[in-house]
């Protein structure tokens, strides 16, 4: 039953997947439609934006308005969506490269202007599609194509930065905590203004095979130790708390969304209209 | 009938909400910020929607998120800004998407002349992003045909699903001078065409008789995908080499068909001239001057106007170009466009450049130094 919910959002003529055998984000493309399913909206009416890399690929494969953009640019895209119109339900993929490394600015800026749009950003650790290059989440020491000695370059911790950043709501999970996972994307959806979802994801082809985690299975077997509630994480010493991740909701509280406060503050029917204006604009030019 | 004095900037802004503009992004950047700021104050008086990104690529992606809803869109920006929306100025091209793109130039490259007038993006607007691709471009000479042009650049990028150039100068977007707005019912103001097939039947990139496929918007029922990667008529990315071409052929054909409806050029003192000054933006306004002096001199001096840069009008100019002893190319630059009156006009006429890239303005005597060395 529910492998028919999911399939029914999807272009079952565009199967099977790009994604390797053994890849997290069919399994997180899983947990995006049963969310979408339960809130209920219409295909027509929402949008599903990406960037470029692996996890970018999902619209292709989604029944709704589907945009594959250019690297990093994922969220402005979809600014410009939610902002001209607020009625489409807009939800943006991204990896972790492409979320954090190039598109960082953009990032940063949905989440302070809090467009009501839900970003979830697959995090595989990697620069899966080209070739396995490390990317601003590869963690300290760990191998890639582009840090053949180990990496030393300082990793970031993404929900940290969209709350720094001024998202209202901010959540982790992973590839591999399921039912936690299709909640907490259902929530992020419901979420009036900007919201973000990291999901951790495993790549054992470009970033497994190069730290002893040759299979898959040893990828989840990895995920499972280090990921733990946030409460349990927060109880664990500072020693205790290295290679740990904390998951689940970091942040959930009331903001105004940005184009409701555009319709409320700036659209104001009774304010004098500029002359020229007057006569040429009295209807409408466009209808949606 | 409206008789008002503004400058090229607020022209241009009057002309995209007169065109049906709805959506304007961008970012501050001298001698173009005038134009955000005017839409600021206009475009929440038609209930539509201005927004200041967080960059130049941010405000190109949210004007083609905004076109991809149906809506009239517009990004305003100067050289240094320009560069960078030529990524997403990509993206439109392959996802032919429209969209007005506002270049105030400056004098370059890097920061260069921000305050000081130039014209050296002529070739940066035709062939600034990567890649095999069509786009139209067009140039205003005063604060009339700012608007005028502005208007014409949505009913093109609409008519033809393109990203129109509108390629200003310093001197033109800060210059104020009288403009006359015809009536409301006087202005042509063109929309892209809708699909009308039913949803499951649309085919987003098919390959109609005119080369331009109906575009829907989303939310509208007629559920796709676009993507910037190569793709076949259903929208979806593709690596067979046949559908790739096609595609490619397709843009070929439509822009092929659209060329002349699109190229505007103005030719005066034309039937008894043995010289002609090719000019653009206000360059050509200073080639009035210098036929004016050169006339008075007993000199037969003709001069051709482009208001459309690209698709470059070589035919028109080929035409008027035999028998002549010679064309000056007037630019703010080091040589560009000259390149292309070569190309058009062949051995057949010499031609020489009047060129100015020290930060000022063209200037009468620039020109006619040039004629004197035919």
């Amino acid at each position: 039953m529910k492998t028919e919910i999911v399939l029914s959002y999807l272009r079952k003529d565009k199967l099977p997947h790009i994604w390797c055998p053994g890849c997290g984000h069919g399994i997180i493309l899983g947990s995006m439609m049963r969310a979408v399913h339960k809130t209920g909206w219409k295909k027509d009416d929402i949008a599903l934006v990406s960037g470029i890399g692996c996890s970018s690929r999902t619209p292709g494969y989604v029944d709704f308005n589907t945009l594959h953009t250019t690297h990093g640019r994922s969220l402005a895209f979809a600014a410009g969506i939610k902002f001209s119109n607020p009625r489409l339900n807009v939800i943006s993929v991204m990896g972790d490269g492409d979320a954090v490394a190039i598109g960082g600015n953009h990032f940063i800026h949905a989440a302070r202007r809090n467009l009501n749009i839900t970003a979830l950003v697959f995090n595989n650790y990697i620069y899966g599609m080209t070739g396995g290059q490390f990317s601003p989440t590869t963690p300290y020491k760990a191998i890639a194509s582009t840090t053949p000695y180990g990496n030393i370059d300082k990793n970031f911790d993404i929900p940290s930065l969209a709350i720094g950043a001024g998202a209202g709501f901010v959540a982790r999970s992973t590839a591999i905590h399921v039912p936690g996972l299709d909640d907490i994307i259902y929530q992020a959806l419901n979420y009036d203004g900007f919201s973000v979802v990291e999901i951790i994801s495993f790549c054992h082809v470009q970033y497994g095979k190069r730290n002893k985690l040759k299979t898959p299975l040893s990828m989840i077997d990895w995920l499972k130790s280090i990921a733990l509630p946030i409460a349990a994480y927060e109880k664990l010493g500072e020693e205790q708390r290295r290679d740990k991740i904390p998951i689940g909701i970091f942040k959930n509280i009331p903001t105004e969304e940005y184009s409701q406060k555009y319709i409320k503050e700036i659209i104001d029917p009774n304010k004098s209209k500029d002359s020229i204006l007057k006569d040429y604009c009295k209807a409408k030019l466009y209808d949606l | 009938m409206i008789k008002k004095m503004m400058h090229g900037n607020e022209a241009c802004a009057y002309g995209a909400i007169i065109a049906g503009c709805r959506f304007f992004a961008g970012y501050p950047i001298t001698p173009s910020s005038e134009i955000a700021e005017e839409l600021a104050v206009l475009l929440p008086q038609v209930e539509g929607k201005f927004i200041q990104m967080e960059d130049e690529i941010a405000s190109m992606a949210a004007i083609l998120g905004a076109s991809l809803n149906g809506i009239k869109s517009l990004t305003a920006t100067s050289g240094p800004g320009f560069s960078l929306k030529q990524e997403n100025i990509g993206y439109a091209c392959q996802t032919e998407i429209p969209c007005v793109i506002v270049n105030v130039q400056r004098g370059g490259p890097s920061t260069g002349s921000p305050t000081m007038p130039s014209q050296e993006d002529f070739m940066q607007s035709r062939w600034g992003t990567h890649g095999d691709h069509f786009i139209v471009v067009l140039s205003p000479s005063s604060v009339q045909e700012t608007f005028d042009l502005t208007v014409k650049s949505f009913n093109i990028s609409e008519k033809y699903r393109t990203p129109v150039i509108l390629l200003m100068d310093e001197i033109v977007g800060h210059m104020t001078e009288k403009m006359i707005l015809p009536e409301p019912g006087e202005i042509e103001i063109i929309d892209r065409k809708k699909p009308s097939v039913k949803p499951e039947d649309f085919r987003p990139y098919e390959n109609t008789e005119d080369g331009v496929p109906p575009m829907a918007a989303f939310g509208s029922g007629y559920r796709h995908h676009v993507t910037g990667l190569m793709h076949d008529e259903t929208g979806f990315p593709t690596n067979n080499s046949e559908i790739i071409q096609k595609q490619k052929d397709r843009w070929k054909k439509k822009f092929d068909l659209a060329r002349d409806t699109v190229v505007f050029t103005e030719l005066t003192d034309a039937e008894d001239m043995e010289y002609l000054v090719f000019s653009y933006g206000s360059s050509a306004r200073c080639t009035r001057k210098a036929v004016k002096i050169a006339r008075e001199n007993g000199l037969k001096v003709g001069s051709m106007k482009a208001l459309t840069l690209w698709p470059f009008p070589g035919k028109e100019l080929e035409k008027v170009s035999r028998g002549l002893k010679g064309i000056v190319v007037a630019e703010m630059n080091m040589g560009q466009a000259i390149r292309e009156v070569e190309r058009a006009v062949g051995k057949n006429v010499k031609v020489l450049g009047a060129n100015r890239y020290d930060g000022e303005s063209m200037h009468p005597d620039d020109i006619l130094s040039v004629i004197e060395k035919f």
